[in-house]
């Protein structure tokens, strides 16, 4: 059932959905968090989807706020979905226009479910203002952003980073979850020997590359290098150099990946791409913060030893190589470090 | 298999996104033409690697008796993973997954098909590297147990010394059909397979639930108090199925619904609903508790006067005319094998002393349902003593297993108006509603487990012996009196004797 309402306001909008449960029996049964979408106008159905596809795993009521033009004259309008046009949750759609093209906290108060936890994503990508500044983020216990949308990812993730607090998250680190269980995997089998470099390939463009890597190279204490190859926003290959050999996982398709060990038949494993649907329904299967991922953007991204950023692509985006710049004086300052394996030379754009 | 990397500097407990991969490994599957393997175990497979959550090189060979090749057997396979499975299929990751199956064709008593299945699996190691992990899941009937458990061993399939992976084999219920013959197949399992390598599956008890069940009750503060003999006054536990015996005559004529269903599913229900707190998900935690409560299990001394049996009558069930059990295919006409059982039991401990626990289990019941019901004391009452006692209920708190997983609370509420009449209301929530839509089904969790070697919910053979321990003075006081089971319609809730059984006791059966 989908009810729309015109220049409204979110008390006429709860009220409404009072009735709405009254009259035909729609039921919000155990509703386990609200789920805030902070939308650009113009293409946020693919958001919902995405919402409507999880809230089957997460009930939820979702309110999806769209930010229109501040130069309209101040209105709300609001679509309400209920019962089989939205998945396993209700739908609010808030269109803002003027100084409601914001979204604050006392917009939502009312239509938020008493007691149950807030989850905010933004699906456009990063907020440009901080995300626990504005202040409906202020109350989320959980805020979902996509560097992926950024151009240069390296610059996003130190933006990311340093305005990161406990429960932020970012879905290019769920992107990458299959890949580091399998990884984790293959280091559970593999005899303990020191990795001396771990090197991810992909687009230099996909923050999940950048923090796959240096993931990989804090936990293990290597030093990490970068090999961004022009396409598609995707990891094709992480390789983990030791002294045995290289541990090789490698996707060069959708679905299949390939692993390579030293003294082993390579080894298939299926590890389709995730879409959107698959990541959001996993971001929200947990709403405490993710330590983890809070230490890789913040702690990893400054303390991690890059042996080199190769960049096949052409030239180095800024925010790459301001990276490069700050990480390799450190490196060179330590000192002890073994030598790449490789000869290229640091920075070096390779053909 | 113990890893050989436990410090393995990429896990960390903090990180529960990074859920643990099984070895690479291959699944034996015996009984492939079955309606579980079909319906249910293929699928499943099919959709942890569709989650990318089956170990690299996972090879899956069946076994059996048709004449297939591999390829004939992968298009068994891809028909019902096309048909069954829960994630949409995807033809990269279909490829990937059948290129590791295999078929061998044989019979359980012949000694070449083992040696055709060691050549297969031996082949998978090396070319395919699954590493010499082979599970073996005997999706078949138990008497074929002795023969495939004694045959794999001989062939040097089963575990032995100079394995170089690990061996794990898969049974599912019945466990034997008394604590006797329980006792001899387990001793046939557990001398091929050491006891923490087989793996017991009741697979209308997924993990899921038992998990359910356990939250409920130790991860809240409210129910745990009144959870006793102090405020409980009786506990029914039922499954009920609202079809007959269908094809399973075979299986079914002489073994009934006590042996089939309480000896195994009930009666871990009933350890679940009562046992102590566990130290740990753990598996000797677990299942110490549960055998604890097991243990403290009495019977009647009346074995007659707390049990009923039923057997269904032809008649109309809710529109359709059915068959009565005795003219089921391969039914005799003078079959004593129950379709129905009811039957007492108590808790001798401190918590549940005095409080009489009520398992009933059937076929062609109302509907199919499956939940245990805590009735709780009757409140005083003073207040609203204007009612009549008949009016108001008891609080009861219904654990509902399926379908529909859930949790119901019956409470008294004050009716609308300006007397004070009490009447009483439901509160319900399900699991359904709140999360599992789209979670990941019982199957797949099983697989997983037995690959990643995580035993702890499933039963141990000491439970199983105990639970056999239970029923076995009822069988015997069965066969011994040559109890006929009552008849009763199909479609109803069993036979009069069941209402009488709680009626001596002063209570009724909830209709489920």
């Amino acid at each position: 059932m989908i009810v729309s309402m015109e220049n409204t306001t979110t008390s006429a909008i709860e009220k409404k959905l009072h009735q709405l449960r009254d009259q035909h029996g729609v039921v919000t049964l155990g509703r386990v968090l609200t789920l805030v979408i902070l939308a650009q106008a113009g293409h946020s159905e693919a958001a919902l989807e995405a919402a409507n596809f999880a809230s089957h795993e997460h009930p939820c009521r979702i309110i999806m706020h769209v930010a229109h033009s501040t130069a309209d004259s101040t209105r709300l309008d609001a679509q309400l979905r209920m019962g089989g046009d939205a998945g396993a949750s209700e739908v609010i759609l808030l269109h803002g226009y003027g100084e409601l093209a914001v979204p604050t906290e006392t917009l939502f108060s009312a239509l938020l479910l008493p007691d149950a936890p807030i989850v905010a994503w933004w699906p456009h990508g990063v907020p440009r203002s901080s995300p626990t500044t504005t202040s409906i983020a202020g109350i989320a216990h959980r805020r979902i952003t996509d560097s992926a949308r950024d151009v240069d990812a390296f610059r996003t993730l130190e933006d990311l980073s340093s305005r990161y607090v406990p429960g932020d998250t970012d879905l290019a680190w769920t992107r990458v979850t299959n890949w580091r269980i399998q990884l984790a995997a293959v280091l559970d089998q593999a005899a303990p020997a020191p990795v001396r470099e771990v090197v991810v390939e992909g687009a230099g463009r996909s923050p999940s590359v950048v923090l796959l890597g240096v993931w990989l190279a804090t936990r293990l204490d290597a030093e990490v290098s970068f090999i961004n190859a022009p396409g598609p926003r995707r990891l094709d290959r992480v390789t983990l150099v030791r002294d045995d050999g290289e541990i090789v996982l490698e996707r060069p398709g959708r679905a299949v990946a390939v692993l390579r060990q030293p003294g082993q038949p390579d080894q298939q494993v299926a590890m389709p791409v995730r879409d959107l649907n698959g990541c959001l329904a996993e971001e929200l299967r947990r709403l405490d913060p993710d330590e983890v991922y809070g230490e890789v953007l913040t702690t990893g991204l400054r303390d991690v030893r890059v042996a080199r950023i190769v960049d096949t692509a052409g030239e180095m985006l800024p925010g790459a190589a301001a990276f490069l710049a700050a990480h390799g004086g450190e490196r060179e300052h330590t000192g002890e470090l073994p030598s790449p394996v490789s000869t290229t030379v640091r920075g070096e754009a390779d053909a | 298999m113990p890893d050989k990397n436990p410090r393995n500097p990429l896990r960390d407990p903090r990180d529960r996104r990074l859920v643990r991969v099984a070895a690479p490994s291959a699944l034996v599957l015996f009984g492939v033409t079955g309606d579980l393997a079909k319906k249910k175990l293929l699928p499943a497979m099919y959709d942890l690697a569709n989650r990318g959550l089956l170990p690299p090189s996972f090879g899956l060979v069946g076994f059996g008796r048709r004449d297939w090749s591999h390829e004939e057997f992968r298009d068994v396979v891809r028909e019902s993973v096309e048909t069954y499975a829960r994630t949409p299929f995807q033809e990269d990751v279909w490829r990937q997954f059948s290129s590791g199956i295999r078929f061998v064709r044989g019979e359980f008593d012949e000694d070449k098909s083992y040696e055709a299945l060691k050549a297969t699996l031996k082949e998978l190691d090396v070319h395919y590297g699954t590493r010499g992990n082979h599970a073996f899941y005997l999706s078949i009937p138990p008497k074929a147990f002795e023969t495939v458990c004694q045959q794999l061993a001989d062939h040097g399939l089963a575990h032995h010394e100079k394995a170089s992976g690990w061996r794990r084999v898969v049974i599912e219920k019945p466990f034997g059909h008394d604590l006797e013959s329980a006792a001899e197949l387990n001793a046939i399992v557990e001398r091929v397979f050491p006891a923490d390598s087989v793996f017991r599956i009741d697979h209308y008890l997924g993990k899921e639930t038992v998990q359910n069940i356990l939250a409920l009750r130790f991860a809240n503060q409210m129910f745990e108090p009144l959870w006793n003999n102090r405020f409980v006054d009786h506990v029914q536990i039922t499954m009920a199925e609202d079809i007959g015996i269908g094809s399973r005559a075979g299986y079914y004529d002489g073994v009934g619904a006590a042996r089939d269903v309480i000896q195994n599913h009930l009666l871990q229900l009933l350890a679940l609903t009562t046992m102590e707190e566990p130290l740990s998900f753990q598996a000797h935690h677990m299942r110490s508790e549960k055998a604890k409560v097991l243990a403290s299990v009495v019977v009647p001394g009346d074995l007659a006067a707390s049990s009923a049996l039923g057997q269904y009558t032809a008649g109309l069930q809710g529109g359709q005319q059915v068959r009565a059990f005795h003219e089921e295919q391969d039914i005799p006409a003078d079959s004593r094998t129950e379709t129905y059982a009811a039957l007492r039991l108590d808790i001798n401990n401190r918590r549940w002393a005095g409080v009489p626990f009520y398992l009933r289990a059937g076929k062609r019941l109302g509907r199919r349902v499956t939940e245990i019901a805590v009735q709780f004391k009757r409140s005083p009452n003073l207040l609203f003593e204007d009612n009549g006692h008949e009016d108001l209920g008891q609080n009861v708190i219904v654990i509902r297993i399926q379908p529909d997983e859930g949790v119901t609370i019956r409470l008294g509420s004050k009716v609308p108006g300006t007397q004070s009449e009490i009447r009483d209301v439901t509160m319900d929530f399900g699991y359904g509603h709140a999360f599992t839509e789209s979670s990941p089904e019982a199957y797949e969790r099983l697989i997983l487990d037995v690959l990643l070697g995580e035993p702890p919910l499933f039963p141990d053979h000491e439970e199983v012996e105990l639970s056999w321990r239970i029923l076995d003075p009822f069988e015997e006081c069965w066969a011994q009196q040559e109890t006929m089971p009552e008849p009763y319609a199909p479609g109803s809730w069993g036979p009069a004797g069941a209402d009488e059984l709680l009626a001596r006791d002063g209570r009724v059966w909830r209709r489920p």
